[in-house]
């Protein structure tokens, strides 16, 4: 880091030009880093293919992920079922891409909802300090001290269980999360010097919000979006467990992890398919934050 | 009427004085040179006329531009001033552009903020204003990112910005400092030249007395956030009457000698400034001065003399009649 700045602070050397130009800008050297660090190759990857086992499972899966099948029932894994079949003799491997839809829909709704109004509260609680600012912070608290399983709960008492409870008490929950993290982050940038020269300029609050703060943060909010993302897929398959979330027939990594309990014993295997694809899919998701916060503190070192 | 008149400024800090008393004027293409080491407040008085002080930190007295008094204007009048009829540079170029923005864009930023012109002619316009600051290639910078300048090109893209609206005033503070002496020189006559060709009025914080003779028409000197000395800068590099300014030629004067003759020790003032608050009772200078004396415990009236202001109970030169004046 000191290396770098001394390197920069030292004006008239110019470091021969050519070898900086567009070291921002070229978005092949951008993919160049981008495949070179590891998280963010894995995790790319791996949240590639669970989009498109979700975008695929909508027009086709290899059998229907709800069709009975009593005569194949508790099936191992064969060439007319890859990875089984279930205790009414559903196709396992159609479910689980069936599943994808609904952890990436509940995955990406629920930190939507966290981002759309987190970050807004967040960059108004660093913006202005003194009351205002206070006032969402201690918002921020008292949603923290309440957890999304008992939101979760209170959600599907009053609602009754289904998809959207659990996209709401998931996102409502990660709402403070994004407070934090916008401020902390908005109140460095709103600190910096370019900042004040841009007040200098006549530019009014919001525009340097936009402008100055919003650019600035967007990559440790998208990281951090990935990494909720992940946590949010944890999220709706323990709540679908717990049944307070999807509800069978249905399909959903936390339903079939629920049934396959029961034949523990009899087929294992039925419950390693979607314990992995929930290991597989929230690893992605958290390898790919990690790389595109690694990606950023790389650029901004230089 | 001036254009800028600074009357009897004070920024605090909580129960600390930061910056007291401080009077001076720039009247319409004057250049003024407030200087002072560094604590002296003189930062604090540029960025109290903007009105950017930071959180904590309040001003009060006048500061009429225009006949307007910026401190009782609100934020949204202050913000169709800034950056329109009062410029300001900053110290460091290093860290006063947007790291993600391209130089061409942050150089339009003042016209499209005031002028409201569309991207492209902002964009056709930061060309320009590139190459008036001494580009060679204004097309290829204007599309680079701040890290890939040094840091006197940067400092000459902030000029550049400074001078788009064709403002009254700018107010460079320490613009020079943080560059490498060899482009020093360079900014100096850059801004010089445009601050000319602009015809707009200029106050030039530095703490080199050197640079402000170069480019000024009257110094104004300040130490523990008070003004001690202003005069016109023939008078104040001939004739400095009030021992600050006095040890500040002295060492700045030394510098170009022992250039020369080598091996000499260079002079300095005794001490260093003292942190806000801890400022001696009385004039603030007393505990460094070498002419003090047991009047130094009340604080020296600002005494007028014609073009020259003075505040010193024991000035240069002998008992002025500022001092019987004054007593």
């Amino acid at each position: 880091m000191s290396d770098a700045t001394a390197h920069q602070r030292g004006p008239g050397v110019l470091v021969d030009e050519s070898d900086l130009n567009g070291a921002r800008s070229d978005p092949k050297q951008t993919w160049r880093r981008w495949l070179r660090n590891p998280n963010s190759l894995i995790g790319g990857v791996i949240v590639v293919l669970v989009v498109a086992s979700a975008l695929v499972s909508l027009v086709w899966t290899p059998y229907s992920p709800l069709a009975v099948d009593p005569a194949h029932a508790l099936g191992g894994p064969s060439l007319r079922h890859l990875l089984g079949t279930d205790e009414y003799g559903r196709d396992v491997f159609s479910r689980l891409m069936a599943s994808s839809q609904i952890a990436l829909f509940v995955g990406a709704l629920s930190v939507l909802i966290a981002t759309v109004i987190g970050i807004p509260a967040g960059l108004l609680a660093a913006q202005r300090g003194g009351a205002t600012g206070q006032v969402v912070l201690r918002l921020a608290d008292i949603l923290y001290g309440f957890p999304a399983l008992l939101a979760a709960i209170v959600l599907a008492a009053a609602f009754g269980a289904s998809k959207s409870t659990v996209v709401l008490a998931i996102g409502i929950s990660y709402i403070p999360v994004f407070i934090r993290v916008t401020r902390s982050n908005a109140l460095v940038v709103l600190n910096s010097e370019y900042v004040l020269a841009a007040r200098a300029y006549g530019r009014r609050p919001l525009a340097i919000l936009r402008r100055h703060v919003v650019p600035n943060i967007a990559t440790t909010i998208i990281a951090q979006m990935s990494l909720l993302f992940s946590l949010a897929v944890l999220a709706e398959a323990a709540l679908d467990f717990l049944g307070l979330g999807t509800a069978a027939p249905a399909a959903s990594w936390g339903t079939m992890l629920q049934s396959s309990q029961d034949y523990l014993g009899n087929d294992p295997l039925l419950t390693v398919w979607p314990s992995l694809a929930i290991v597989v899919c929230v690893l992605g998701f958290s390898l790919l934050g990690d790389g595109i916060g690694e990606l950023r503190d790389a650029r901004s070192r230089r | 009427m001036s254009l800028l008149h600074v009357r009897d400024l004070e920024v605090t800090s909580g129960p600390l004085t930061l910056v007291s008393g401080v009077d001076f004027e720039v009247d319409a293409g004057e250049r003024v040179g407030l200087i002072g080491e560094s604590g002296s407040g003189k930062s604090l008085t540029a960025l109290a006329i903007m009105g950017l002080l930071g959180e904590g930190l309040s001003a009060r007295g006048q500061v009429r531009f225009a006949d307007k008094d910026l401190l009782a204007m609100s934020e949204r009048q202050r913000c169709e001033l800034r950056g329109n009829s009062i410029a300001m540079i900053f110290q460091e170029p290093m860290s006063a552009l947007n790291p993600t923005r391209r130089i061409g864009d942050q150089v339009a930023e003042t016209l499209r903020i005031h002028r409201h012109v569309s991207r492209r002619e902002a964009e056709r316009a930061a060309v320009g204003l590139l190459a008036r600051v001494e580009f060679a290639e204004p097309e290829r910078y204007a599309r680079m990112y701040p890290h890939e300048l040094s840091g006197g090109q940067r400092q000459r893209v902030m000029i550049a910005s400074a001078i788009s609206c064709d403002p009254d005033v700018i107010l460079a503070d320490e613009p020079t400092t943080a560059l490498d002496v060899t482009v020093q020189r360079r900014v100096l006559d850059l801004l010089d030249r445009l601050v000319d060709e602009e015809g707009c009025a200029l106050l030039l914080i530095a703490h080199d007395l050197a640079v402000v003779s170069e480019v000024c028409d009257r110094v104004v000197t300040m130490y523990g956030g008070r003004v001690v000395e202003s005069g016109s800068v023939a008078q104040i590099i001939d004739e400095p009457r009030h021992p600050y300014t006095n040890a500040l030629l002295a060492t700045s004067k030394a510098l170009s000698v022992a250039e020369a003759a080598s091996g000499a020790n260079l002079p300095s003032i005794p001490g260093s400034v003292p942190s806000a608050g801890h400022f001696p009772q009385g004039c603030p200078f007393r505990d460094r001065c070498e002419r003090s004396v047991d009047a130094c415990l009340e604080i020296p009236p600002m005494v007028t003399q014609g073009e020259r202001a003075l505040a010193c109970w024991n000035p240069v030169g002998g008992s002025a009649s500022s001092v019987q004046g004054a007593t």
